[in-house]
């Protein structure tokens, strides 16, 4: 049966293209199909939406040709402050510091901008052979058959691959056509997402404040500016994005601190309700999930899109190795290793995360003590105990290729 | 004893092993299915013949259609587990197996993906009567089954192109394997029905290797194949063949 791409990626995103670049870089022909319109290119205006960068992202960046582009506006992080807080008091006196300079890799991360980075992977879309990008186009129905996969979108066209990987986010559709449901549960709590100026330089220092509504992480971005990424419960955060800019910032300033000296808005507020949604499957007859729409987790820590190219590392990687021992790549086989792969580890930082806002949004007098105290150990445990576990396993998310910034 | 009468004289096919798997031939392709061991195993499998070959005819994976141009003979051939992707990277793939009844079941299967292979329902020995030659011989898990190795490898042998290559697996004979492969994959998986393998007609790898220098083949090189229980997957090894193994020899001559 002709296919006119091995395989489709519903999802234009950032996981949608970082995966399709993998794939068409390593020889496989790539459909991208976004729903959305392609945003406007690197002219457009900085609007506060950053991400941090973890190595192995950073690694896969580079292994898929992204990073050179996006290394000039990215702002290395240089120093990570976690501690616990209350709006006023200002941090605790008990707060836990990693420097880069205690590891050999060098910064810990990289925050970049959403519009650089939505850039550069809309451009090396256009330029990698083997790769086709459908914008403002949606696919509106799927079918599964035993060599391939037919997916109609919404201009009436039809297309065909051998399989059909979801990078729709939370809401997947793919998912959803797919028949694989869903678990999951709100938080109560909506995100706040924002950008100011400050008059004292950052130093590359990353904040993540636990306050009793919910965490509040201070991100630096290139300049004296920084991401602001503020949780409250569902009905402060709609008083607080409905106030003016000078109300907004007045509110912001006791939990924010004086270290950076005055703030200003740099840019509009988005808000994200908070929600964990695990998919319980990642795979379907020829059909792979990969994000959000795999795990949508609590953005603590801001391990979304981190988890997510880890995804597109693993499947990349599954897929790329089966082509070429001759494998059709879309069958049952292959696409459980992938989910074998991945499926452990997305789901246990999943709950880690999850367990971990719970334990910090919370005023109990006796917790804040305990979790003063206990920080380095809330901290040390899941790194030992998901060490430990994926030791037993034989896994390991740095055996892919990609995360070590190695081509497939 | 029957099975003595119903020998073949020439042939290398014992029928008493041919007619235990055809009661096996169904669901090849399901791979939670009866030949869930072999589907599992197929990707390490896979990944020792495709880098043979390559490094063999200096082709490159990382291209289209790496195989173009090879004549592949895919002795055993079963469902097509190996002769499918052999097809797929291009190679001219014909699968030959002595159970009539795996040829449609593959025949099928092969025609739905696409592909085009040559299945029949002969021999080795026939095959070399009919003077057929071929780049790369696939002689994975049959050796075994055979009744005369020996004669069995020299048919490969001519079955060879100068400077062809044969891929040949099987499983050594120790206590370990009678261990993993009799009393582990019969008895307590249940993967393969009991008295699949006989464990007498394992042969050790110098044995192995001693069988195709006989054959007037060239033994290039051999790996383990293991299986890791926690993982739940195989992995090649340079070092541990106390089970399942593969070899690559060469025709010189």
């Amino acid at each position: 049966m002709k296919q006119d791409a091995d395989v489709l990626i519903p999802g234009g995103g950032l996981n949608g293209p970082a995966l399709a670049l993998a794939l068409a870089r390593a020889g496989l022909t790539v459909t991208v199909v976004d729903a959305q319109p392609p945003r406007a290119r690197a002219d457009v205006a900085f609007d506060g939406r950053a991400y941090a960068l973890a190595i192995a992202s950073r690694r896969l960046l580079s292994a898929i040709g992204i990073w050179d582009k996006v290394a000039p506006h990215s702002q290395p992080i240089l120093q990570i402050k976690a501690s616990d807080g209350r709006p006023g008091e200002g941090a605790s006196p008990f707060f836990l510091t990693f420097d880069a300079a205690e590891i050999e890799e060098g910064p810990m991360g990289f925050m970049v901008e959403d519009r650089h980075l939505y850039a550069a992977f809309l451009e090396a879309m256009e330029q990698t052979p083997g790769l086709t990008h459908i914008p403002a186009t949606a696919v509106t129905a799927q079918q599964p058959t035993e060599t391939g996969i037919t997916v109609t979108l919404s201009d009436g066209r039809h297309l065909r691959a051998k399989v059909l990987v979801g990078c729709d986010g939370r809401t997947s559709g793919t998912a959803e056509r797919a028949g694989i449901s869903r678990t999951g549960w709100s938080y109560g709590q909506t995100a706040i997402v924002c950008a100011v100026d400050h008059d004292l330089p950052h130093n590359g220092t990353a904040q993540q404040f636990f306050m009793p509504s919910g965490p509040l992480a201070i991100l630096p971005l290139p300049g004296n500016r920084s991401s602001i990424v503020w949780s409250e419960t569902d009905d402060t955060a709609r008083t607080i994005v409905a106030l003016d800019d000078d109300a907004f910032l007045a509110a912001l300033r006791p939990r924010f601190g004086d270290h950076l000296g005055a703030i200003r808005l740099a840019g509009p507020r988005f808000t994200y309700p908070l929600s964990l949604t695990l998919a319980n499957s990642y795979t379907a007859p020829r059909v792979a999930l990969v994000g959000d729409a795999a795990h949508g987790v609590h953005p603590i820590a801001g391990q979304g899109l981190n988890l997510g190219l880890r995804d597109v590392a693993a499947l990349a990687q599954v897929l790329v190795e089966a082509e070429r021992r001759g494998e059709d790549i879309g069958t049952a086989d292959v696409l459980d290793r992938y989910q074998s792969w991945r499926r452990f580890d997305s789901t246990a930082l999943a709950l880690g995360m999850d367990a971990v806002n719970r334990l910090f949004s919370n005023d109990n007098p006796l917790l804040r003590i305990g979790r003063d105290l206990g920080m380095g150990v809330v901290d040390a445990l899941p790194g030992l105990r998901r060490r430990f576990i994926r030791q037993a396993a034989g896994l390991n998310e740095d055996k892919a290729r990609l995360l070590q910034g190695l081509p497939l | 004893m029957t099975q003595t009468q119903t020998r073949p004289a020439t042939g290398s096919i014992d029928e008493a092993e041919v007619a235990k798997f055809q009661a096996m031939a169904a669901e090849w392709w399901d791979p939670n299915g009866k030949f869930r061991p072999l589907h599992l195993m197929n990707p390490c499998r896979l990944d020792y013949i495709t880098r043979q070959i390559a490094a063999e005819f200096g082709r490159d994976l990382r291209g289209p259609r790496a195989f173009e141009g090879l004549r592949i003979l895919d002795i055993g051939c079963g469902g097509g587990l190996l002769s499918e992707p052999m097809a797929r990277l291009g190679a001219t793939v014909l699968g030959a197996d002595a159970a009539a009844r795996n040829i449609p079941v593959a025949r099928l299967h092969a025609e739905a993906q696409g592909l085009e292979i040559d299945y029949r329902h002969i021999t080795a020995e026939a095959l070399a009567a009919e003077g057929e030659r071929f780049d790369v011989i696939l002689n994975m898990e049959v050796i075994e089954h055979v009744f005369n190795p020996p004669e069995f490898l020299k048919t490969c042998h001519d079955l060879l192109v100068t400077g062809g290559l044969m891929i040949c697996s099987t499983l050594n004979r120790n206590a370990k394997s009678f261990m993993m492969a009799i009393v582990g994959a019969e008895w307590v998986m249940r993967w393969l029905p009991k008295g699949t393998h006989d464990w007498s007609k394992f042969i050790t790898p110098d044995e192995l290797y001693g069988l195709i220098h006989g054959a007037g083949l060239d033994p290039v090189d051999r790996k383990g194949m293991v299986f890791n229980p926690v993982t739940w997957s195989w992995s090649l090894s340079d070092r541990d063949l106390s089970v399942n193994y593969v070899t690559a020899s060469i025709r010189r001559d």
